[in-house]
């Protein structure tokens, strides 16, 4: 039986046992993106979207799924500190898939929502419906395959003119005895002129292999501002299959800056969507690979109407037998006149043995755009490895100081200063070997 | 200016077709339909050997189980291959007297600026001129074989040096290749073969002049090109075919075998008629070309203007296997109206210390689309690879659309590769530059156009390089600024 019909079946017999704990908002996006799912399959490695991961591999292993909402048995404090010191957050936990709230949150602005999606879809569907699913309908098949299993996740509602200046944190956490998949959710919303800033993070403390699936669906309203900054710390058994999609109104501002430290099996698929004038998006991403680590970072940057501009920025330092694949592409529609667009991806390979993949696209339907893209795969400097040896840096220091500054033009991308200062070091000490997980973890203690 | 540069454009995408005429010969053409006694009567026309004709059915029955692909960036009509017929012979009823060329047919290719009359040739290029199926005449061969060079039409090739057609042919695309090298190895009719023997400078450009003449039919040439140690070659291409309403097919395969220390340059001005302006008619243009760097410091260079076609889809491409070897792929692609492009290259590294250039310049008018597709690939063993690419893009008009799609796959550390595109229209400051000091909006976008594919025109032989820009500025003449 192949993988997807596997899923397929399990669905198929489970369903009201899924569907018993949702909203009806919920089951009623099931149903459709099931359909999907069954019509799409797993993705094959043939397909342009797909011609470096196998990602139906990732689906093989018989996984437990939590699909009767058992409750974790620990808290979160008992398996998790957030190790970023002076990092003043707003924090909500996914374990797994459940949304665990934070117990010394202090109190939001008024109006503002921040919990679990099934329990406000259940008391406002009125506010959730317009927005849940309507980006994530048009997804490939994994991203049908997360609306047809999710159960739970968390939403984010930011009221006009609201300013949320404590930083709201989103910690998953992926904690099982056995093999485990789990398929998280997040909507968020920004009414006019709201401003946020956003840090998820992605623990694993579970040596089994395990497999999350992760959509977060975002909707910047006209002159709302919002960054959101994504870190992954898993492990070598952990497979992550995330996207992100955004949908930007008038004169909104989004910043992304997505951060792969340690992982094992990766596809970050980002689309943001250009709707209103003025738009502004900058996205960036660094990823850092050694052993068979697999790091995939799919762009897609729709420009549809005219006077946005977009920024991206991708780094790659591949070491050992790792892989690293990019694609990212810049559409520009036939009415997004007066486009200005950057796309630039670096890379660095430091074994034979590490691949990169590299797929920098524009496809550009409008004549008054200026749009360019660029790429590299190399080596660090030697002239520069010379000169600092010259003057007594030893080589390995060098070559460590030349990483680190490779690194640091995306880390700067970073308006937290905390975690700005944190991700320096992290990065430092990742290039050093010392770090294989954070300190917080429960593994490490 | 806005006003007054739309209408340019528009003339621009109103360009008339110049060698749309139809000659009036008649031409033996089988009948529609391929199977494989359709194969097996190509191969006994041609009075081919047996293990050409089973070369032919292997690749018939391998490409029966193949599907047309459709990852292009194109839009491609479903195409019947049974509407097609596979072999037209101009030159069948005439039998030839001493050698003696259908008048009809000189004058074809005098009106296309290739006289077939040695005397009146351009000097220093040798011409294979090929109508539909077959080779006309192929001119200064006597010279040529004085220095031991081999130029000749595929057909006579196999009749006389079965050994090395046999020894090259298909060594570079093999029929599994993809889909249309299969159909062109079951059905593949003239194209020109060349030899350069060892230590030879081959002494003039050679040159094929490819012409469709006869209504549904495709044409399926084939070209090999074989340059032996130590040896160099300039080689030119070009095309032309008449003005019809229904679409034809152009399947060609193009192989180059470069050994120690030799050179080759392959430029080719691609003017297939590209279909009127309501995107009518024009010929698929679906071509698999590929040159073999075998040997060390062996060196090719693709050149290509492509301006014809409703359809350009073909990726001229270098393996470089020799060690130190070098590629490189210079391109100006102009699509207007509704013709749609997607081209480019691949270099493959497989040798140490090989370095590769890629210069691509599209040009979009109309409703066009224009797509630059580009592989750089370095194998684990490619030590010290080097590979810059440049792909630029140029929109003329706000309806047609310019892209851009580059594969960069890296397994090994020591690869220097650098890939930079740029998408823009002309820049209104150097328009206004050009009015400022007299010169008009539309002989302005003129000389803006032909500076911008400059880099590439500059690599294409003397006279190739005159009609390119003649080409490039045709679409520019006849509105007045």
């Amino acid at each position: 039986m192949s993988n997807e019909q596997e899923y397929i079946n399990l669905f198929c017999t489970n369903r009201e046992l899924i569907e018993k704990p949702c909203a009806a908002m919920l089951n009623e996006e099931r149903s459709k993106a099931f359909e999907r799912f069954k019509e799409a399959g797993l993705p094959d490695m043939k397909e342009e979207n797909w011609l470096h991961t196998n990602v139906a591999a990732q689906f093989a292993t018989d996984y437990g799924m939590n699909l009767g909402r058992v409750a974790t048995e620990a808290g979160t404090r008992d398996i998790f500190t957030c190790d970023v010191p002076n990092l003043g957050t707003h924090k909500a936990y996914i374990v797994n898939d459940t949304f665990q709230a934070a117990a010394n949150n202090n109190s939001l602005p008024t109006g503002v929502l921040f919990g679990s999606l099934n329990a406000i879809a259940t008391e406002l569907p009125a506010l959730l419906t317009p927005f849940y699913n309507k980006l994530a309908a048009g997804g490939d098949s994994i991203a049908q395959f997360n609306t047809t299993f999710v159960q739970d996740g968390i939403v984010l509602y930011i009221p006009r003119n609201t300013e949320i200046n404590e930083t709201i944190q989103i910690v998953s956490l992926l904690q099982s005895k056995v093999e485990m998949m789990s398929n998280r959710r997040l909507l968020v919303i920004l009414e006019e002129g709201a401003k946020a800033s956003l840090l998820m993070c992605d623990h694993s403390s579970t040596a089994h292999k395990s497999l999350s699936t992760q959509v977060t669906e975002v909707f910047v309203s006209a002159g709302a501002s919002l960054d959101i900054y994504e870190l992954e710390e898993t492990s070598e058994s952990n497979c992550r299959l995330a996207h992100l999609f955004v949908q930007q109104q008038a004169d909104s501002r989004f910043n992304h800056c997505n951060i792969t430290l340690t992982n094992g099996f990766t596809r970050n698929y980002v689309n943001v969507q250009l709707a209103g004038k003025g738009g502004d998006t900058n996205i960036t991403g660094l990823a850092i690979g050694d052993r068979k680590q697999h790091i995939d970072n799919r762009t897609l940057v729709e420009h549809k109407t005219s006077h946005c501009t977009s920024n991206e920025l991708y780094k790659y330092i591949l070491d050992e037998e790792s892989v690293g694949v990019f694609a990212g592409k810049m559409l520009i529609q036939p009415d997004a006149q007066q486009t200005i667009s950057q796309q630039t991806n670096r890379n660095l390979c430091l074994t034979k043995c590490a691949h990169m993949y590299a797929q920098p696209q524009l496809e550009i339907y409008a004549d008054d755009v200026k749009c360019s893209h660029g790429s590299t795969v190399g080596q660090l400097d030697e002239s520069a490895l010379f000169y600092m040896q010259q003057r007594g840096i030893p080589k390995e220091e060098a070559r460590h100081l030349l990483m680190y500054a490779f690194a640091g033009e995306v880390i700067e991308n970073i308006k937290i200063e905390a975690l700005r200062d944190r991700l320096h070091l992290l990065v430092e000490k990742r290039f050093r070997g010392e770090l294989n997980r954070c300190k917080g973890c429960s593994l490490c203690k | 200016m806005g006003k007054k540069s739309n209408n340019i454009f528009k003339k621009i995408a109103n360009k008339a077709y110049e060698f749309g005429f139809i000659t009036n010969i008649k031409t033996d053409i089988i009948e529609s339909g391929l199977n494989e006694e359709v194969i097996r009567l190509i191969s006994k026309k041609k009075n081919e050997p047996e293990w050409l004709l089973e070369f032919r059915l292997q690749a018939y029955r391998y490409w029966l189980t193949q599907k047309m692909p459709t990852w292009p960036h194109l839009n491609i009509p479903p195409i019947d291959y049974q509407a097609i017929s596979y072999y037209a012979d101009p030159l069948k009823k005439k039998e030839k007297k001493n050698n003696e060329i259908d008048p009809e047919l000189m004058k074809t290719f005098e009106k296309l600026g290739i006289p077939l009359e040695e005397r009146l040739a351009l000097s220093g290029t040798a011409v294979d001129a090929v109508m539909d199926s077959v080779s006309v005449k192929t001119t200064f061969k006597e010279e040529l074989k004085e220095k031991g060079i081999i130029f000749c039409s595929m057909s006579e090739a196999v009749q006389e040096y079965p050994d090395l057609v046999r020894k090259y042919l298909g060594s570079v695309v093999n029929y599994r290749d993809n889909f249309f090298a299969a159909l062109n190895s079951a059905v593949f009719s003239d194209g020109s073969f060349v030899y350069i023997p060892k230590g030879v400078r081959c002494p003039m450009e050679l040159s094929t002049y490819f012409r469709i003449n006869a209504a549904n039919t495709g044409q399926f040439e084939r070209t090999l090109i074989v340059a032996d140690d130590n040896s160099y070659v300039s080689y030119l291409e070009g095309c032309t075919a008449p003005m019809r309403d229904e679409n034809q097919l152009h399947a060609a395969i193009v192989e180059i075998i470069v050994c120690d220390n030799a050179e080759v340059k392959y430029s080719t001005v691609q003017n297939w008629y590209p279909g009127d302006a309501e995107g009518k008619g024009g010929v698929y243009n679906f071509v698999t070309k590929r040159g073999d760097c075998r040997g060390r410091n062996s060196k090719l260079s693709w050149t290509q203007v492509e301006t014809g076609s409703a359809i350009t889809w073909k990726y001229p491409s270098c393996v470089l296997r020799g060690d130190n070897s070098q590629g490189e792929f210079y391109s100006v692609a102009l699509t207007n109206n509704y013709q749609q492009a997607d081209t480019g290259t691949k270099m493959i590294h497989l040798g140490k210390n090989c370095s590769s250039t890629i210069i691509s310049k599209g040009i979009s008018a109309g409703h066009s689309q224009n797509s630059y597709r580009g592989l750089v690939r370095v194998s684990k063993n490619a030590d010290g690879a080097r590979n810059y690419s440049q792909c630029d893009s140029l929109l003329l008009g706000s309806k047609c659309g310019a892209h851009t799609f580059p594969y960069m796959d890296i397994h090994n550390n020591s690869a220097v590769i650098e890939h930079e595109a740029t998408t823009s229209k002309i820049s209104e400051d150097q328009l206004f530059y050009c009015n400022q000091r007299g010169i008009g909006t539309e002989e302005a976008i003129g000389l803006i156009v032909n500076g911008y594919a400059k880099e590439v025109l500059n690599k294409l032989p003397m006279e190739f390089a005159i009609e390119a820009q003649k080409l490039l500025s045709v679409s520019l003449e006849g509105a007045v600024g």
